[in-house]
């Protein structure tokens, strides 16, 4: 689904050079749901951005379903990510100035029009967000603006706008990392419904026990991929087990 | 979509309310003035008072005569004669009239001079033009072919000249440069700006003074062509034209040997900048261009200015155009979105700049400073102002729109 091959990111000023990414090799396969651990700095948001298209890598390959987008231009990495893609953000990033159902809609706003002709894009546009609401439990909340939210509830508006596209892909940069721990505890919930009905999720967390509820858990350090662990969980019971550690190589001192 | 865009530009425009006041007042003092100036400029060369046939007549106003290397030239209006030959015997035209630019002359009330100004026509010039008589009636061409000793007067003289100007004034007499004229008729009077038609006093052109029988090409008259329909004017033009051309050259006139003549029939609008561009095509386009220029750089310069205003307060929306992009926004697209709501807030502008382009004009419709000045916001004026906001509207807008589409995502969302 997701193929990273080579990867490099560098970020150049005119006087310094930072190396946020090296060797980054790493498939993520349809239904998986990834964490991606590390310490402040390591480079997980850079990777996340790079999966997301949201950014191009220095070098190496980016796949997504089987296409090679390095040629990708503007237009058709949009439409990707349009159409393969929902993103949820740590600050949730609504737009302040729309009603919470106008920010689900957003991502529908740059689909093309359907069979049905221009009038019904609309209607169905509604529809749409708000069965999104619905599944995230918002329906009440649909004429709302965002500073009338709670924490908890703006972040489930940015999981609404994510899967309102349908996406097959959800990345997630530390969903929890703005809520306490019963809020968390709610989106977590909501991200692995959206995993068993078929989402492949990547998140980005500093939540050793969030990190714990997925399937995968990588490790990052200084920019290079330490650790790809598979894990076991239990939904039935919320608990998590490291059943069979893939320990590419173990920071001597991370500082997560 | 576009309710979408427009729900974003109104709330933006709320953010900071006193942002958003120096933008809506930078541009719709921009447009204001703009709108004035169409106005005006509608004002100068539409089709008003006592005008009405403008758009359907051919202005004969300009004779041209060129020595032999066509360096040299005598340019002005033309005989009554010539006129009568050549212009009035059109056969193409519905009807033709003659009669002088105007003169000044003056008038005295006790000891205090009124200063007038005074023209010569024929018969045929009040039904080619279209008068209010507010009394009385026009010369005819008895009157004329009688030499009668008549004028049609405007209220504004009417007012001047008499001790009671609500009393009729049909019949009285009023001295003009020690000439006594009956009056005949009291017009609605016209501002001076429909320069071939305004005059405070008319006489037939029989009247003393006239000069309508003095020989030669160049006088003091013009003629105005009135054709059946808009399309029956080129039809006028070639047969003028036609005439022009079969008039023998070399000639004399007041001792200046022309090798060549040229008298252009245009409309007004062409006959009006033929007149300041003497004809020459090249000078026109330099007319043109001076106006457009001078028109470009009235809108230019306030929109470089919001472009920086647009730049800071699309700068603060980083974070909105980096979701849009993640979430699938083309460059396009978010390209058009903020075109759109800047054209949103010009058209908000536009709409303040109507209502003070409104009050702008009524004020110099009162001041006096064009006496009879009509300027007023029609359907042509309204359209064009739209047109401006319009332009002035991508101007400002396809600027800043572009730099922020084209904003790393990453980096945005970080804003």
């Amino acid at each position: 689904m997701i193929k990273l091959t080579n990867i490099e990111k560098v970020y150049r000023t005119s006087s310094i050079e930072t190396l946020a990414l090296t060797n980054i090799n790493l498939t993520i396969n349809a239904g998986e749901f990834i964490s991606i651990m590390g310490p402040s700095g390591c480079g997980k948001s850079t990777l996340m951005n790079l999966m997301g298209l949201l950014d191009a890598p220095s070098a190496g390959q980016v796949e997504i379903d089987g296409r090679i987008v390095m040629q990708y231009r503007d237009k058709e990495l949009a439409l990707l990510r349009n159409q393969q893609i929902g993103f949820i953000f740590q600050s949730f990033h609504l737009i302040n100035d729309l009603s919470v159902l106008d920010n689900v809609e957003i991502p529908l706003l740059y689909r093309k029009g359907d069979a049905t002709g221009p009038r019904s894009v609309g209607a169905s546009r509604r529809q749409l967000a708000q069965e999104a609401l619905e599944k995230v439990g918002l329906s009440n909340r649909m004429k709302h603006f965002p500073g009338q939210l709670s924490g908890g509830q703006k972040q489930r508006v940015a999981i609404a706008r994510a899967i309102v596209g349908r996406p097959s892909i959800i990345l997630a940069d530390e969903p929890t990392g703005n809520l306490d721990s019963a809020m968390g505890n709610e989106i977590m919930a909501i991200l692995q419904q959206l995993n068993t009905e078929g989402s492949t999720i990547v998140m980005v967390t500093h939540d050793e026990t969030m990190a714990k509820k997925t399937h995968r858990l990588i490790r990052l350090f200084d920019g290079a991929m330490v650790g790809d662990s598979k894990l076991i969980s239990d939904l039935r019971f919320g608990i998590s087990d490291v059943s069979a550690g893939n320990v590419i190589s173990e920071p001597s001192n991370p500082k997560s | 979509m576009l309710t979408n865009y427009i729900k974003i530009a109104w709330k933006v425009l709320l953010r900071h309310p006193f942002y958003t006041f120096i933008t809506l007042f930078g541009i719709s003092l921009t447009l204001t003035v703009l709108m004035v100036l169409t106005s005006f400029l509608d004002h100068l060369f539409g089709t008003h008072y006592p005008e009405l046939k403008r758009d359907r007549s051919i202005y004969i106003q300009m004779m041209t005569q060129l020595d032999s290397v066509r360096n040299g030239r005598s340019q002005g209006p033309m005989s009554f004669k010539f006129l009568t030959k050549y212009a009035k015997a059109l056969k193409s035209a519905e009807r033709v009239t003659i009669c002088s630019m105007f003169n000044t002359s003056n008038a005295y009330v006790g000891s205090q001079k009124i200063d007038l100004n005074t023209k010569f026509t024929d018969a045929d010039f009040w039904k080619v033009t279209d008068f209010d008589f507010l009394e009385g009636k026009p010369y005819n061409e008895q009157n004329i072919a009688n030499g009668d000793y008549v004028a049609v007067i405007t209220d504004d003289f009417k007012r001047q000249y008499f001790d009671n100007p609500s009393d009729p004034v049909i019949g009285k007499d009023v001295e003009i440069e020690n000439i006594h004229y009956k009056v005949i008729g009291v017009v609605k009077g016209s501002p001076i700006t429909r320069i071939l038609t305004h005059a405070d006093v008319y006489f037939p052109y029989t009247a003393p003074k006239s000069n309508y029988q003095n020989t030669g090409m160049r006088g003091n008259y013009i003629a105005i062509a009135l054709a059946g329909d808009k399309r029956g004017m080129k039809a006028i033009n070639d047969e003028f034209q036609g005439f022009i051309q079969r008039i023998p050259v070399p000639g004399d006139q007041d001792g200046f040997k022309y090798y060549a003549l040229v008298v252009k029939s245009m409309p007004y609008l062409e006959s009006f900048v033929g007149a300041f561009a003497d004809g020459d095509s090249g000078l026109k386009s330099i007319f043109y261009g001076v106006i457009g220029f001078i028109m470009l750089m009235l809108m230019g310069l306030p929109a470089i200015n919001l472009v920086n205003v647009n730049v800071s307060r699309i700068l603060e929306r980083a974070s909105e155009i980096g979701i849009r992009k993640a979430f699938g926004a083309p460059i396009r697209t978010l390209l058009w979105q903020f075109i759109v709501e800047n054209i949103f807030i010009t058209f908000i502008g536009g709409a303040i700049a109507l209502v003070l382009t409104l009050i702008a004009i009524s004020l110099i419709n009162n001041s006096g400073w064009i006496a009879h000045a009509d300027l007023t916001i029609n359907v042509t004026v309204f359209l064009v102002s739209l047109g401006i906001c319009l332009i002035f509207g991508l101007l400002s807008g396809v600027l800043p729109a572009l730099r922020m589409s084209k904003l790393n995502i990453a980096e945005a969302l970080k804003a």
